[in-house]
């Protein structure tokens, strides 16, 4: 497999919402906005790269019976400074994701990719595939996120569109399953025509 | 190299490692923000006084005093005063009664003991349920700008004023979290109770 293909399989083929439906907790609980969505995205990609980097560099030393713990212990320490640094750092976007924040710790896709990739793969790959899928995991939520503050909130990134509120269910829970399977019928659809 | 077998001591070996890396990378992370998430909590702390009270220009965060509330706990209350009259109290107050850990809420009240607003700083209720106690994010909270408390009937006589309507009280509860609202009514209570110490 090619350097370009592991980065973008990410995006399309393999993305981690609409083809994987890996870590759908974070998925549907933060994307009641754009912002929401991108931010939690970008948490998440820096996560998985670091959590890459480091399973790829350890991944001979690692037993095997022990991996996923070790793996988890990893991933939480890089959580946890994802969390201090926003908290220290940018106060506004943790009082919106703050609650969410610990969640990245059990997103299935984080420990999907160290499982399924870095660990049987080089340190550059790794770090090709964390981008790849965390770009395409954040690509993914802002959609969500927007899709969801326009019919919910009738603004996208907080930039008002029309007035009024919009359809509040969107930005409950079942919309955002509502949203979600529409998103994938359509991305399926596209997949299906251009065979990305 | 090939991978290190899955003897009894390489697993501890290496688990043990792995945790005593983390935990010192964790060490230094905290050490180095814990100034400025200090900072940033104090600004909030600022804004949030800022938001329950009348317009002051004195520094409620130099004048703060404590008063003792029931269990031998305290809580914090930061005079606000314009042109050295007293124009509110911000009390920063809080519940053990939340779903998941400490909540606290800073309340505000008029000097004749009408909650002004309520800001909530800190809670670890459930994303989506609970922490609908955000004024951002329903109304539930609005509920007790401008109550008038001392004017509130204790329907069932229990001494508790701010009570939700599940309790014979007179606050509309969140839908599907009524365990916060009640932490959120208790906050409030407990900081009504430290305004009328201050009163006497």
């Amino acid at each position: 497999m090619n350097k370009l293909k592991i980065f973008t399989k990410g995006f399309f083929s393999e993305n981690a919402v609409f083809v994987m439906l890996l870590g759908l907790c974070p998925t549907l609980g933060t994307t009641t906005s754009a912002i929401n969505g991108l931010g939690m995205g970008l948490a998440t990609t820096f996560v998985l790269v670091m959590s890459n980097i480091v399973v790829s560099l350890v991944k001979k030393q690692i037993p095997d019976k022990v991996r996923i713990p070790a793996f988890i212990v990893i991933i939480a320490s890089f959580v946890t400074i994802v969390e201090l640094t926003m908290q220290a750092y940018i106060p506004d976007l943790y009082d919106v994701l703050g609650l969410f924040i610990p969640l990245i710790v059990v997103n299935c896709l984080i420990l999907g990719r160290a499982e399924a990739f870095a660990s049987k793969n080089n340190i550059i790959n790794s770090v090709l595939d964390g981008l790849g899928m965390g770009l395409g995991f954040s690509m993914a939520l802002t959609m969500l996120g927007a899709v969801r503050e326009i019919l919910g909130s009738g603004s996208v990134f907080n930039i008002k569109i029309y007035e009024g509120d919009g359809a509040l269910v969107f930005v409950l829970a079942p919309g955002a399953f509502i949203v979600l399977g529409y998103l994938i019928a359509f991305v399926n659809r596209l997949q299906k025509r251009k065979n990305i | 190299m090939a991978q290190r077998e899955s003897t009894f001591v390489n697993m501890v070996v290496v688990l043990f490692l792995v945790s005593a890396i983390a935990a010192t990378a964790l060490a230094f992370v905290y050490q180095a923000t814990k100034e400025p998430i200090l900072k940033s909590k104090l600004e909030k702390k600022k804004r949030a006084i800022k938001n329950v009270v009348n317009d002051f220009d004195n520094n409620p965060i130099e004048e703060m005093f404590k008063i003792p509330v029931e269990g031998g706990d305290s809580v914090e209350c930061y005079p606000a005063k314009k042109d050295g009259k007293i124009v509110g109290y911000a009390v920063k107050t809080f519940s053990k009664k939340g779903f998941s850990g400490l909540i606290t809420v800073m309340v505000g009240f008029d000097p004749d003991g009408h909650i002004h607003k309520t800001a909530v700083l800190e809670h670890h209720e459930t994303p989506g349920l609970g922490d609908k106690m955000q004024r951002n994010k329903s109304n539930f909270s609005k509920q007790f700008d401008n109550m008038d408390v001392p004017d509130i009937p204790d329907k069932d006589n229990d001494g508790i004023i701010i009570e939700v309507k599940k309790d014979n009280g007179t606050v509309d509860a969140i839908t599907a979290a009524t365990i916060t609202s009640r932490a959120f009514c208790d906050a409030t209570e407990r900081a009504y109770n430290a305004f009328k110490k201050i009163k006497k």
